[in-house]
């Protein structure tokens, strides 16, 4: 059975970057797919960093950037986790740049930066609006350069945790079907969000969540789950992302009566305003009946200019053409929320090192906290690769800070043997529904009652309806028995953990009686400062989650009203 | 409308076979969208890879009513045919259905250096113009789906050749202005596994999904391989 004394679980910029920090001892990274193929590809607009490299960002700076991250926050961030990110981001910028990451370029050859949502300045660094892609791509071929192993196309099913700390996971080669436990000293998470819990998601069909839930169900906390970016503007109808970056070059939205509404939300910011008021702005448009088809509204970019989209928005107009057949330069783009980032995450501190020795956890699926109750545009990609680093090196004074080491037998046994049960059990069952059933009837709950506007009423349903279906899915079956990749088996042993964490979200916003940042209560309309400026911290048990609460960290800045 | 779809489990099958399916298909179904629903409700069984489905992670290239595509980016209606018709990526080994063997298309991504090759210098920068980082734009776009790979008779035919996507990587660095590689890389794609291979047959630029003129880029190697071999700056 493999050993390895690191094992990194995901392939994105957060996993990938902690690997590479941690190249010197015996590390490995285990995927669910090859690393190139992780959503980490899909970002699309830009990194943030204080550069200063542009005029208009001449007096930026790391205190600046952190400030805009604490607002855009709704004051929920950790402020110490947020000054850190910002103060390590240039030398994580500089590095992958110098890794050979093909950034854009200034007049003078530096790297260009543009506008975002909710900044001061313009910090954002970019390739084209093929950023993630490009970082990636880059940090991928540092992996290569260095000869870090790769697992790929293996599912994470369960924890392994003995005498109080994490002794490696249970995977499923999905090629094989055969399961393995691989021991390890330290683990890193870093599998991302878990957006597919959402009928309507910009996120890849592999951001299921269900790694970290594996995680929580053997004992490590969630913190803040009920924060959910709703990205504001994500293509009609298929939801596929239109970057931010479409708005930081200039774009407008704009309502049925060709109205640029952002002017009655965010007056200042207008359509530079953060995500979450942008997002409601426009469901509120949509629901108000200023919407098209009381569906969408329209992102126009057609005053750039053809030039400026085909060099700074190439992706976005590809997109716009293959899956919606409008030529951005012509027309202006179908748009309406979807679900985007998982704020909340493994409550882990700024070393990534969670409270059960041995776990660590870094990029979606972490939660340090710096983007509190709601993410900035370009603060992930900076996230995954200043705590990837961060988690790696910790991870590595970890195991060098072991006294015994090596695989522990008999816990790694014991942990296959349940796994294999658990899909035993799911292939020889004849009867029941089909899981796939049960997938679509919690994305919708979610969707419905968990999602921009939240009430009391209908989150108690969510809660309700998730229960059931946790009951339900106990009984349900799948059809294709064999082992060998087989999608249905492999949805089937997700749908259990992701409706652990659709319970997490659902009762985190159920008991947070207020509003802030991506939270909105219609029924609390009101940020609570005095009651609820605290993270939320979800334990498991067999009768689902026990909240518990911890403060947030205050250096510099107190809240104060949020006005863009 | 009626699906195709090729069948190969080499645990169970001694030979190939097609299943077929009646999905319901609307404006802007895309192809992968198609392939979901078999799974979710006709046959769990049906394999292949997916992820992003909006045409960047580069998973799930297969071969479409006789075209190398992405699944994700192929609406059906545009396909404009009575039937669809799915196979794995042609000429590469099959692991079940529509999943094939990558591992010789790695082997060749990691032959050539895939990296930067330059020193870094930690708290800036290196310098790039803007005109340099352009001249780039197109060769990283690609996204590693191997549908040029697939679509290459010298590919076929010659199991040792680098492919499109590997030459198109090398030549990504080696046009990178910030990258010091030089003739040290040259090396890697000459010889007659390399970019002499390429009888410029242009198969891999039009299998392309994104676009990328890969047969372009193979050619510019030839050029700086033939300047480095009289002399002059490649």
């Amino acid at each position: 059975m493999p050993y390895h004394r690191i094992l990194v679980v995901g392939a994105g910029l957060a996993g990938l970057r902690a690997a590479i920090e941690a190249a010197g001892e015996d590390v490995a990274v285990l995927t669910r797919v090859h690393p190139v193929r992780s959503h980490s590809v899909a970002a699309q607009g830009g990194v943030n960093a204080p550069l200063a490299n542009v005029p208009e960002g001449k007096e930026d700076s790391p205190e600046r950037h952190a400030f805009d991250t604490v607002k855009g926050a709704d004051y929920l961030a950790d402020q110490d986790a947020a000054e850190l990110m910002t103060r390590l981001a240039p030398e994580r910028i500089y590095e992958i740049e110098n890794w050979g990451c093909p950034f854009s370029r200034t007049p003078e050859g530096k790297i260009a930066q543009r506008p975002f949502g909710g900044a001061g300045f313009p910090r954002t660094c970019y390739a084209a609006d093929r950023t993630g892609h490009a970082m990636l791509h880059t940090l991928y071929e540092q992996v290569v350069k260095r000869g870090i192993r790769v697992y790929e196309e293996w599912l994470m099913l369960d924890l392994i945790v003995s005498g109080g700390r994490c002794r490696g996971v249970v995977a499923m080669d999905m090629v094989s079907g055969r399961v393995e436990a691989f021991g390890a000293e330290a683990v890193v998470m870093a599998t991302g969000g878990a957006g597919r819990i959402y009928a309507r998601s910009t996120n890849s069909h592999i951001n299921t969540g269900s790694a970290a839930a594996f995680c929580y169900m053997r004992g490590v906390p969630l913190k803040d789950m009920e924060f959910v970016q709703f990205h504001p503007t994500s293509l009609y109808p298929n939801n596929v992302l239109i970057s931010e970056a479409a708005r930081g070059e200039g774009g407008y939205l704009l309502n049925r009566d060709g109205e640029r509404f952002m002017a009655r939300y965010a007056p200042k910011a207008m359509e530079l305003g953060p995500r979450d008021i942008v997002a409601r702005s426009i469901q509120t448009e949509i629901d108000e009946g200023r919407g098209f088809e009381n569906a969408y509204v329209h992102l126009d970019l057609r005053h750039l200019g053809a030039e400026k989209i085909k060099e700074r928005l190439p992706a976005i107009r590809e997109i716009a053409m293959y899956f919606a057949g409008v030529d951005p330069i012509e027309k202006p783009i179908p748009i309406q929320p979807a679900q985007h980032y998982t704020m909340g995450g493994l409550d882990v501190d700024k070393d990534g090192a969670s409270e059960l020795p041995g776990l660590f956890a870094a990029g979606e699926c972490a939660c340090v906290s710096v983007h509190g109750a709601n993410r900035l545009g370009g603060n992930s990609l900076l996230e995954t690769v200043v705590f990837g680093q961060l988690a790696g090196a910790a991870a590595v004074r970890y195991v060098r800070g072991l006294e015994k080491t090596g695989p522990d037998g008999s816990a790694l046994d014991t942990a296959v043997g349940e796994v294999e049960a658990r899909i035993g059990e799911l292939i020889s069952r004849q009867d029941g529904e089909r899981t796939a059933v049960i997938r679509e009837e919690m994305k919708q709950v979610m969707f419905e009652k968990v999602g921009i506007f939240r009430e009391e009423g209908p989150m108690r349903e969510a809660v309700e309806k998730i229960r059931e279906l946790k009951e339900r899915v106990k009984r349900a079956r799948v059809d294709a028995r064999g082992r060998r990749y087989n999608l249905e088996l492999i949805s089937a042993l997700e749908l259990p953990a992701m409706l652990e964490l659709a319970e997490v979200i659902a009762l985190g916003a159920l008991t947070r009686p207020e509003s802030r940042g991506s939270h909105f209560r219609r029924d609390y309309p009101q940020r609570d400062d005095a009651n609820w400026l605290k993270h939320t911290v979800a334990r498991w048990t067999p009768d689902g989650p026990r909240l518990e609460y911890k403060p947030v960290v205050i250096t510099k800045w107190q809240p104060e009203a949020r006005k863009y | 409308m009626k699906f195709t779809v090729f069948r190969f489990d080499p645990e169970v099958d001694k030979e190939p076979r097609y299943s077929t399916y009646e999905v319901p298909v609307g404006e802007g179904t895309t192809l992968l969208e198609a392939l979901l629903w078999i799974v979710d409700n006709a046959d769990g069984s049906l394999s292949f890879r997916y992820a992003c489905r909006e045409a960047i992670c580069g998973a799930c290239a297969m071969f479409v009513n006789g075209k190398h595509r992405l699944a994700c980016k192929t609406q059906v209606k545009d396909l404009r045919a009575d039937e669809v018709v799915v196979h794995p990526l042609p000429h590469l080994p099959i692991i079940k259905d529509l999943v094939v063997d990558m591992s010789g298309f790695w082997e060749k991504y990691r032959a050539i250096r895939p990296y930067l090759i330059a020193e870094g210098l930690g708290d800036r920068e290196l310098y790039q113009s803007h005109r340099d980082r352009q001249a780039i734009d197109e060769m990283l776009n690609c996204i590693l789906c191997a549908c040029c790979y697939s679509s290459c008779p010298m590919v076929w035919t010659n199991p040792g050749y680098l492919g499109p996507a590997a030459l198109l990587k090398a030549y990504r660095f080696a046009a990178d202005t910030r990258d010091k590689g030089g003739r040290e890389r040259l090396k890697l794609v000459a010889g007659e596994d390399g970019v002499w291979r390429c009888h410029t047959v242009f198969n891999c630029a039009e299998a392309c999904p994104k676009d990328i003129n890969i047969t372009w880029s193979i050619q510019a190697l030839k050029r700086k391989l033939a300047r480095a071999a009289v002399g002059l700056k490649p």
